[in-house]
């Protein structure tokens, strides 16, 4: 190694890989994937979270988990927003362009897509 | 697309316990379920709860299983990893007054919370095997700023105000052990890492080594540069291979990012490191006959002065440093001394890493803030004593140091509380004793350890160990006089006084701190012929309390001697003569009827 920069290099590409180890960092976002919500296309949903929080570089603020069940499965694909310090956000029914959407909007934007949200429903 | 990391510890606890088969089965449950693209296996250094291993941690959720078996790897992969429901009955609980509660994570173990990690910081959290991860927890940032920023007086300075002391058990301060070497004339210099770790019951060093070996190898670069030493040698035993195996891929590694070899960092520094396998002489943990072992000599220790600063390894100054010392010397330099000054008590600053073992319910490795009591560490981090015994004692220190009895147990841990009762530091091994245990014989138990490992060169130690331990054999067979217990004593003083290394110097120490604080065993032995734990054979006999005794000739039916006799449904004897002691027929009787006394 013939610099610093070299280092830093190294270990910014790395940290964000190693961040989803610290799990107390900020929002999750969470797939309810049972049996329900996997027949019902959770797995696209997830994945797409997870190559939009990688795209844009959030993964050591950003952590896309997964749960069971919650009980509404007539709503599968369940989405859950978590973040400090604000109440839990719940989107039903999504697809992959909904979770684009919802990550522009909300994750990133700060804006709760309201159409797609529980309460709308 | 990873979107889960599930971390398996690697570290030598978990993997005699099975964690290898645990880790092929998840490869091969992933793969069949399609979800190898998406879940990463990390395998990790030692995560501490060596009691309940082996251990899994599925992160983001950082969800804590223990006790994992290859078997319950297909219901995580397909409950957990797959639907994202944590199966419950595999998540580590803890037993608060009868209650049992689910710890869903580590960090909110009773166990966990009271630690402090530093030196472990990243064992159980990074892949050791992979330098890209250390590098991502800051690591060779240190040995950066230290090439790029700082002098070598500033480096001194910054250990020095630190008020990090030797880890390996004489506690040192490492600050004035650089600045020693550092003040010798320029010319050929070493760097030593003490990995020799050989007390009955240590294994931090281990622990680090295979958990965070480039923490070992960065901090010894940086010694390197501030004492002007180039090559580093690491002294480790034969007997670690998973730590050996870790070390040579972090070397190898490190050398390939070119953070050890020519110009560092384009500094102009060098330094690079090689290993050397110890063959299993606990002599050769003292620090001259690790020298004299690397020389490629017989390990046998040399008089100091000239001390190893001065004069060290092929004659040259060197500093020699244990492996726990090394792993605080980057974060010191990224934190700063103030950090690292702001733990521990006045004298003492920092944490320490300990091994509890023994009578105690989390067996593992811990690392505290130095001035932690003796009481928090078995009761709160420990767990407690297993099965409502009584706790009677704690031994620190390994075979060089002392027994800390109930009376002492608000003692907080650090060098100088230590020394003043007796016992010392050392280098971190905590064994834990209940009422079952007899003080003479754990005395005996370290006597023999050091008779054993003497290396010879001095009469003292070798002739004066073996003394002391016949005379315990003596007082265990049921032999000893009053005169033998003030006999013993005193030859302790001599073999102190008079032995020229640290590990003749210290070898009394079990007898003495026993002697001082549990003398009324040893009289009870020689005195009333009885050994009040229940421990030494030859001083107590089995008898069948008649009133209980059903004579359903189990007991008789298991004698290994034929010692018991008896007709059917009347009580049985036992013929002392012919008893051996071997306990089968308590084991086997259901009445309790059979006692020792």
């Amino acid at each position: 190694m013939k610099s610093l920069a070299e280092l830093a290099a190294i270990r910014d590409k790395m940290k964000d890989k190693v961040a989803i180890r610290d799990s107390e960092s900020g929002t999750r976002i969470v797939v309810g994937m049972a049996t329900c919500g996997i027949a019902a296309g959770a797995r696209p949903v997830l994945a797409q979270f997870v190559e939009e929080v990688a795209n844009a570089g959030l993964s050591d603020t950003i952590t896309v988990t997964q749960t069971g069940c919650i009980g509404i499965c007539q709503y599968e694909p369940v989405v859950e927003v978590y973040e400090a310090g604000k109440d839990k956000v719940t989107y039903v029914k999504m697809d992959v362009d909904k979770a684009k959407r919802v990550f522009a909007e909300h994750i990133q934007g700060g804006r709760i897509v309201t159409e797609y949200t529980m309460d709308n429903k | 697309m990873i979107r889960s990391h599930v971390l398996i510890c690697g570290g030598t606890g978990c993997t005699s316990s099975g964690s290898g088969k645990i880790q092929a089965a998840l490869e091969e449950q992933l793969k069949a379920k399609g979800l190898d693209e998406e879940v990463k296996i990390v395998v990790t250094g030692c995560f501490g709860l060596c009691a309940v291993g082996p251990i899994m941690i599925v992160y983001p959720e950082g969800t804590f299983y223990s006790m994992v078996k290859p078997e319950d790897v297909p219901e995580i992969v397909e409950e957990h990893l797959l639907k994202g429901r944590p199966v419950q009955r595999l998540i580590y609980s803890e037993h608060h007054d009868a209650i049992e509660e689910k710890v869903n994570s580590l960090a909110d173990t009773t166990f966990y919370k009271k630690q402090k990690r530093v030196a472990l910081r990243n064992c159980g959290m990074i892949n050791p095997e992979v330098i890209d991860e250390y590098i991502a927890m800051d690591g060779y940032q240190a040995l950066g700023k230290v090439l790029t920023e700082m002098t070598p007086d500033d480096v001194i300075k910054c250990i020095l105000d630190s008020g990090l002391r030797g880890r390996g058990g004489g506690g040192f301060p490492t600050g004035r052990k650089w600045m020693f070497a550092q003040a010798q004339p320029k010319g050929k210099k070493y760097v030593v890492c003490n990995a020799d770790e050989g007390d009955p019951g240590a294994f931090m060093d281990r622990s680090i080594l295979e958990g965070d070996p480039h923490a070992v190898l960065e901090a010894m670069a940086i010694a390197g540069y501030a004492i002007g030493a180039d090559e580093g040698y690491i002294y480790v035993r034969a007997e670690y291979p998973i730590a050996i195996h870790r070390l040579e891929v972090a070397i190898k590694q490190a050398r390939e990012y070119g953070l050890l070899g020519n110009d560092i960092f384009g500094t102009g520094f060098n330094f690079d490191i090689q290993l050397r396998f110890g063959a299993g002489a606990f002599v050769c943990g003292e620090e001259t006959a690790l020298l004299t072992s690397i020389e490629g000599n017989r390990g046998e220790p040399r008089p100091r002065p000239p001390f190893p600063a001065v004069k060290g390894l092929f004659g040259k100054p060197t500093i020699i440093n244990n492996v726990e010392t090394y792993a605080n010397i980057a974060q010191i330099i990224l934190n700063g001394p103030e950090w690292f000054a702001s733990m521990g008590t006045e004298k003492s600053k920092g944490t320490k890493v300990f091994a509890l073992g023994g009578k105690i319910t989390n067996t593992g490795l811990v690392e505290i803030p130095m001035g932690t009591t003796l009481r928090e560490v078995v009761e709160q981090i420990g767990g407690g004593i297993p099965n409502g015994k009584k706790f009677k004692a704690a031994q620190t220190g390994g075979p060089s140091g002392g027994c800390i009895p109930e009376s002492l147990y608000d003692t907080p841990i650090d060098y100088d509380s230590l020394i003043a009762i007796g016992s010392m530091m050392g280098s971190g091994g905590l064994i834990v004793m209940d009422e079952d245990t007899c003080m003479v014989d754990i005395a005996r138990f370290f006597l023999d350890f050091t008779v054993d490992e003497s290396c010879g060169k001095c009469a003292p130690c070798r002739i004066g160990t073996r003394r002391l331990l016949e005379i315990l054999d003596k007082i265990i067979a049921g032999n000893g006089t009053l005169e033998d217990i003030d006999k013993l004593e005193e030859l302790c003083y001599y073999i102190k006084s008079a032995s020229l290394c640290g590990l003749g110097q210290t070898a009394p120490n079990p007898v003495l701190s026993t002697l001082k604080y549990f003398r009324h065993e040893y009289e009870a032995h020689v005195v009333d012929k009885k050994c009040p734990a229940g421990v030494c054979k030859n001083l107590l006999s089995y008898v069948i309390i008649e009133d209980k005794c059903k004579g359903c000739t189990a007991c008789s039916r298991v004698c290994p001697v034929g010692a018991i006799s008896g007709a059917v449904k009347t009580p049985h004897v036992i013929d002392t003569a012919k008893c051996i002691k071997c306990g089968a027929c308590i084991e086997k009787c259901k009445f309790d009827a059979i006692v020792k006394q």
